[in-house]
């Protein structure tokens, strides 16, 4: 159960060895949270975060086999995990990949494979869980989008219009929940210096996965439905959306 | 699926929390009118189980369970008998201590126990084993019951009485409604000549003082609290207001009052606006309110006080609770032996030196304890400290909080919790697996579920 501050006691992590999922979850471990599931393909990956997980205080740490794109299986993964472990106060859903927007312009099977991880994947896990999370009465979905989902750039527009489906879906998710005890957390982090963007120039406002962290772990705290790190994206997304294409295009975002 | 299907019950889906308003879940809310619709409300019971909630005033989660039934008991209101000669009443458990006082104080008899707010069922004191300003002289709610109907998740209705069936009795008393679902008890009364209370207020300057002033004094009032101003510092640490009294005897009236001695009249005077923003209540705004409180008490003064100024005095603003804005609050209650009063000295530095912002803190010295395992209550000093959910350093604050009443040998009101480590509670309840095994036998299916007792591990999983 949540506690008064909005601590969880139990955490599902899809994408556990996703930079910022490791850094949030550390945060959760170092508060309240005993029962961490980590899921995700990179088995060796995933033994390493948990090691460091048990180490840090956690006394339940599992370790699960996912894939985001084998959507046939998410109904019953999703089902044994609550089986196993009962109530999930918080689910973050942290998986996704960048992709190569250059092939993907070129190669179908590109884009396709970065809209079945972000998006479909993404979708296909989340409606069991938003079913649990409605029947336990409480809990958090946490929905790690992106900002390159507000408004489609030329640069990397395969990736954002797969974030931008993701978070359509989890906006009309939360609402779907009002009055469940359950909701939707929607994150939108800019350009985010992890593992995924390496080797790539940092965008203006570029943040760190222990400062999307962070902002999560304040996300859980409060009412937020959505947020922005850093946080004055919002405002600086909010006039980017309405910039008249012919300049939008132009811009060195 | 978890629900069962059609029910002729009263039923509805709400979003429940304590009076905190913190930590919301949904439940189904049944609302029974008699014993048999209890019994069908827990026959058949959901997966998540089923918890019985009353007026709602518990500050933490123990009257809301996520995903499952919550029994709402208020509709069960009422007397079943009363015996004027020896002062026993028997009454349904969603009768409300503000129904019994408007009943019986005009014929002469007092509850014998109440805490700070006249809303809470019968059900609910038991639940919780309330203690009120006379703690030191009459103990808890408990202490006080003769005997209990109680429903069984089985379908056995049971009367529990200390006598015949002391551990099902006691682990019922403050047992958080996790043994059965009590229909109704029979409780003693204490017989008043009038409906007012003498009371003896004192301003003193520090908390070393109060302490002592209670320490040497509290023997001779039947009722005694201390309200502190936890945002003092320096040489003021701790400074507070010492109110104790009684029921006021007959002799003890003004002339014209002596005609109508046992007149009642509780009032609600106004009501808290339907939305507050948060921050309201911070550090400023309590700092001068409670410099206020505390410049308007007399030095010293004796007079007479109603019922309601002397027990109830939030219950005159409606929804008091929230004041503290959406992001609500929470109220932190420890008791350490007497011979531990540092902890209480270093609750307060902690409280003053952090700027938590905190309204009304109340210090009181508690008597013995009774024999229920998991009730709060016992010798020593305990302190209450309300503050609202923001300040970043409040969590940590308690949690340090926590392992000083660890260390000290004391103990944290559970029925009030809403943020306590899980890990704690076996050191605070040293009784928990007594309590735990009368309470399967009670329930052996597990039924009987809450979030409290899903966060604190209360029930054996």
């Amino acid at each position: 159960m949540n506690d008064a501050f909005g601590s969880p006691q139990s955490v599902l992590v899809l994408g556990g060895t996703s930079d910022i999922a490791v850094a949030t979850v550390e945060r959760l471990v170092a508060d309240r949270c005993r029962t961490v599931v980590l899921a995700g393909r990179d088995r060796a990956g995933l033994d390493t975060v948990a090691k460091r997980l048990r180490d840090a205080g956690a006394t339940t740490v599992d370790v699960v086999e996912f894939d985001g794109t084998r959507t046939e299986t998410h109904e019953a993964f999703v089902q044994d995990v609550f089986a196993r472990h009962g109530d999930l106060d918080v689910v973050l859903l942290a998986f996704g990949v960048l992709g190569d927007q250059e092939r993907a312009e070129r190669d179908p099977t590109e884009a396709v494979r970065i809209g079945m991880v972000n998006y479909v994947g993404a979708m296909s896990v989340a409606v069991p869980v938003a079913r649990r999370l409605r029947e336990q009465g409480h809990g958090t979905l946490v929905v790690l989008s992106s900002v390159a989902g507000e408004r489609a750039r030329r640069s990397n527009f395969v990736y954002g219009s797969s974030k931008a489906g993701l978070d359509a879906f989890s906006q009309g998710l939360a609402d779907s929940l009002v009055g469940s005890g359950a909701r939707v957390l929607v994150v939108r982090p800019g350009f985010v210096t992890t593992k995924m963007t390496e080797g790539m120039e940092p965008a203006p406002l570029s943040t760190s996965a222990d400062a999307v962290a962070d902002a999560v772990v304040a996300g859980l705290r409060s009412n937020a439905t959505t947020i922005w790190v850093p946080a004055t994206l919002r405002y600086v997304m909010s006039v980017l959306r309405h910039v008249p294409r012919v300049i939008f295009r132009k811009l060195p975002v | 699926v978890n629900h069962r299907g059609e029910t002729t019950l009263d039923a509805s889906n709400e979003l429940l929390s304590g009076w905190c308003r913190t930590a919301p879940s949904r439940a189904r809310v049944l609302r029974p009118t008699d014993a048999a619709e209890v019994k069908a409300a827990l026959d058949d019971s959901p997966v998540r189980g089923v918890i019985a909630r009353g007026l709602g005033r518990s500050y933490g989660d123990p009257a809301q369970n996520a995903g499952g039934d919550v029994i709402d008991m208020t509709r069960m209101s009422g007397l079943l008998a009363l015996d004027l000669e020896r002062g026993l009443v028997r009454a349904s458990a969603g009768t409300s201590i503000d129904d019994l006082l408007r009943w019986l104080v005009p014929l002469g008899w007092f509850v014998p126990v109440t805490p700070g707010t006249r809303f809470v069922t019968v059900g609910g004191a038991i639940g919780s084993d309330i203690h009120g300003k006379g703690h030191h002289k009459d103990g808890t709610w408990g202490a006080h019951v003769h005997a209990m109907t109680i429903q069984l998740p089985s379908g056995e209705v049971r009367t529990l009485t200390p006598g015949d069936t002391p551990e099902e009795f006691w682990a019922t008393i403050g047992g958080f409604g996790l043994t059965g679902i009590v229909l109704d008890a029979t409780f003693d009364l204490i017989p008043i000549e009038t409906s007012l209370m003498a009371v003896d207020t004192e301003r003193i300057d520090d908390l070393d003082r109060l302490m002592a002033r209670m320490s040497e004094g509290d023997e001779a009032y039947r009722y005694s609290v201390a309200w502190l101003d936890c945002q003092a510092r320096g040489a003021s640490l701790g400074r507070g207001v010492l109110t104790r009294g009684d029921h006021a005897r007959l002799d003890e009236l003004p002339a014209k009052r002596r005609a109508r001695p046992l007149r009642y009249k509780p009032e609600i005077v106004a009501g808290a606006p339907p939305w507050v923003p948060n921050g309201l209540t911070n550090h400023t705004t309590f700092g001068l309110f409670n410099e206020v409180w505390f410049r308007k008490a007399p030095r010293s003064h004796h007079g007479l006080e109603s019922i309601p100024a002397f027990w109830h005095p939030l219950d005159a603003v409606r929804n008091w609770n929230r004041m503290y804005g959406s992001n609500g609050f929470l109220q932190y209650q420890f008791v350490v032996p007497f011979e531990e009063s540092d902890v209480v000295r270093t609750a307060v530095e902690q409280v003053s030196d952090t700027r938590i912002p905190s309204f009304l803190s109340v210090l009181k010295y508690f008597g013995p304890a009774n024999p229920a395992p998991m009730s709060f209550p016992r010798e020593g000093w305990t302190l209450t400290v309300d503050a609202p959910i923001g300040n970043p350093e409040l969590p940590a604050v308690l949690d340090r909080l926590d392992e000083r009443v660890v260390e000290a040998g004391g103990s944290i009101y559970l029925a009030k919790d809403s943020r306590l480590r899980p890990e704690l509670v076996p050191a605070l309840c040293p009784r928990l697996d007594e309590w735990r095994a009368v309470r399967d036998r009670m329930d052996p299916d597990r039924v009987l579920r809450s979030d409290l007792s899903r966060r604190l591990r209360l029930v054996n999983p």
